[in-house]
């Protein structure tokens, strides 16, 4: 080895364990045996069953804290809109996506629970990245992350959405994954 | 026992015609089976689920793709040569279908044989057809005038001579002890013990041949999709390229029928005379299954590592089962 290598020491080499040479008897016999290995391995996976998710029927669940599509809340006992339209979330948003118009509550007719309501709230999903710092900057709890993710569409004009499409109740299309699951 | 078949029972020239398109139809019946099987098992065999869009289960998933390769677009490349760019996917189709022809499906019952035509020569028959089927990959290839294709066809050339011989010199064992070359004789010699037991060697051998004969994995060197694009199929489209895949899957149905008939005791089973063709079909798609299994596993062989496997381990193996088979067959 030193005689090979005599910039090595001796400690550093260290000798490789190899297998029989291809050819002969005995690369036969082990290419026999790694054959009928590589057979089990193959057929365990048949008895396994397939891990695959077959997506438009089935659907990964996704975790309680998943960050999908937003959602505008309300009072549950009022029925008024929590949110303010401080503009904090939009302030925060890194893509810029959210456009918020704030106006002056009439006292007679409530909107919003606070001074001011928003009397435009867009948020353009095409360009939302899904970051949720909004939900972060929200004093009021009034947007929240649902876990709605099949949101793609054919016109980029019909993601951008709404005040009103953000505060309705949103078909539940995504299973939430259960406790220890 | 006769070395050759016996020529006195013939059959009534309807009867052969019948036959034949008996044949055409059950083979072209089986091919489609055999994809979507292939494609499900492959599918198993990857822990996913394989085609199961088309029809119930993906059961007619077959018939989309036979659609598909229909209704493409006849094309030639400029620099191919016509004729023989056409010829060549018919004469694999041709060939593998004519060696269906000697599969014994089951004995004479009530004057009507359950095979094509119990030819004299017998496997004979099986090695000429399986022979001329490497020209059509031959030609296909050199044809298409296409670099990808050539190479294709050269290795094509230079996997059959590498493993023919051994291939031949595997069913001789089980020839020499049934003492015919005749199918129907071969099995009949089986109802003892099959040959598997007697002949394991020669059945190895012949396995592995008969995987190189149907440029299946590993042994798919020919078609190295990774490395020569298609091979000889490079430039092949639409129905042409599908008559290649077609002859595959006849070729495969063939060589496990073979392998049936000289190694797994044919139509022999538990059961009355009439189960017999179900024996036989059991038997083949156990062999396909083998065959899918295999392509499910091993990666494909490097081109020198094949010629070394047929020159240097399977003829002096084959050879010395030859031998060893001959003096026993004297000797008892």
């Amino acid at each position: 080895m030193s005689q090979e290598f005599p910039y090595l020491k001796d400690e550093s080499v260290v000798a490789v364990q190899r297998g029989p040479e291809p050819g002969g008897v005995g690369g036969a016999y082990r290419a026999f045996g790694e054959t009928l290995r590589g057979l089990k391995t193959t057929f365990a996976r048949i008895i396994e069953g397939p891990v695959t998710i077959q997506y438009p029927e089935e659907k990964t669940p996704v975790y309680p804290r998943f960050r999908g599509r937003h959602k505008l809340h309300r009072f549950e006992d009022t029925g008024l809109e929590k949110c303010v339209g401080c503009s904090l979330c939009a302030a925060a948003c890194p893509a810029d996506c959210i456009r918020v118009v704030a106006a002056e509550n009439d006292p007679d007719d409530r909107v919003s629970a606070g001074e001011r309501y928003a009397e435009v709230y867009e948020i353009n999903l095409a360009r939302c990245i899904f970051c949720g710092y909004c939900e972060v900057a929200c004093p009021f709890d009034a947007i929240t992350m649902g876990h709605e993710y099949e949101i793609a569409d054919y016109n980029r004009e019909d993601l951008v959405f709404t005040k009103e499409m953000l505060l309705a109740e949103p078909v539940e299309r995504t299973p939430l994954r259960r406790e220890g699951e | 026992m006769t070395l050759l078949a016996d020529t006195s029972f013939v059959e009534a020239t309807w009867i052969l015609i019948v036959k034949s398109i008996v044949i055409f139809a059950v083979i072209f019946a089986i091919v489609p089976m055999l994809t979507v099987l292939e494609r499900k098992l492959l599918g198993r065999f990857q822990a996913r689920y394989g085609p199961n869009r088309v029809g119930p289960l993906g059961l007619l998933q077959p018939l989309a793709d036979a659609v598909k390769l229909i209704t493409k677009e006849h094309y030639r490349p400029t620099n191919a040569i016509a004729g023989l760019y056409y010829i060549a996917p018919a004469i694999v189709v041709f060939t593998g279908v004519a060696t269906l022809a000697i599969i014994p499906f089951g004995n004479v019952q009530e004057g009507f044989g359950l095979y094509g035509i119990d030819v004299p020569i017998g496997i004979l028959y099986f090695f000429a057809f399986g022979s001329i089927a490497f020209y059509g990959l031959l030609l296909g290839g050199w044809a298409s005038g296409s670099k990808y294709s050539f190479l294709g066809a050269m290795r094509a050339a230079a996997q059959l001579i590498s493993y023919e011989i051994s291939m031949g010199l595997a069913l001789l064992g089980a020839i020499m002890m049934a003492g015919s070359l005749s199918l129907v004789s071969i099995v009949e010699a089986q109802n003892q013990i099959w040959y598997i037991i007697p002949q394991f060697v020669g059945f190895l051998i012949f396995l592995v041949a008969g995987f190189a004969e149907t440029n299946r994995a590993p042994f798919d060197l020919p078609e190295a999709d990774a490395e020569l694009v298609a091979g000889y199929g490079t430039e092949y489209g639409g129905m042409r390229y599908g008559s290649y895949a077609l002859a595959e899957y006849i070729e495969m149905f063939v060589i496990s029928a073979i392998a049936v008939t000289f190694f797994l005791g044919g139509w022999h089973g538990p059961g009355p005379g009439f189960l017999d063709p179900i024996w036989v079909v059991v038997k083949i798609f156990a062999f396909l299954f083998l065959f899918m299994w295999v392509r499910a596993t091993l990666p494909r062989v490097r081109y020198d590592q094949l010629m070394s496997l047929g020159w240097k381990v399977l003829l002096p193996l084959a050879t010395l089962n030859v031998l060893v088979t001959a003096i026993l067959v004297t000797v008892t």
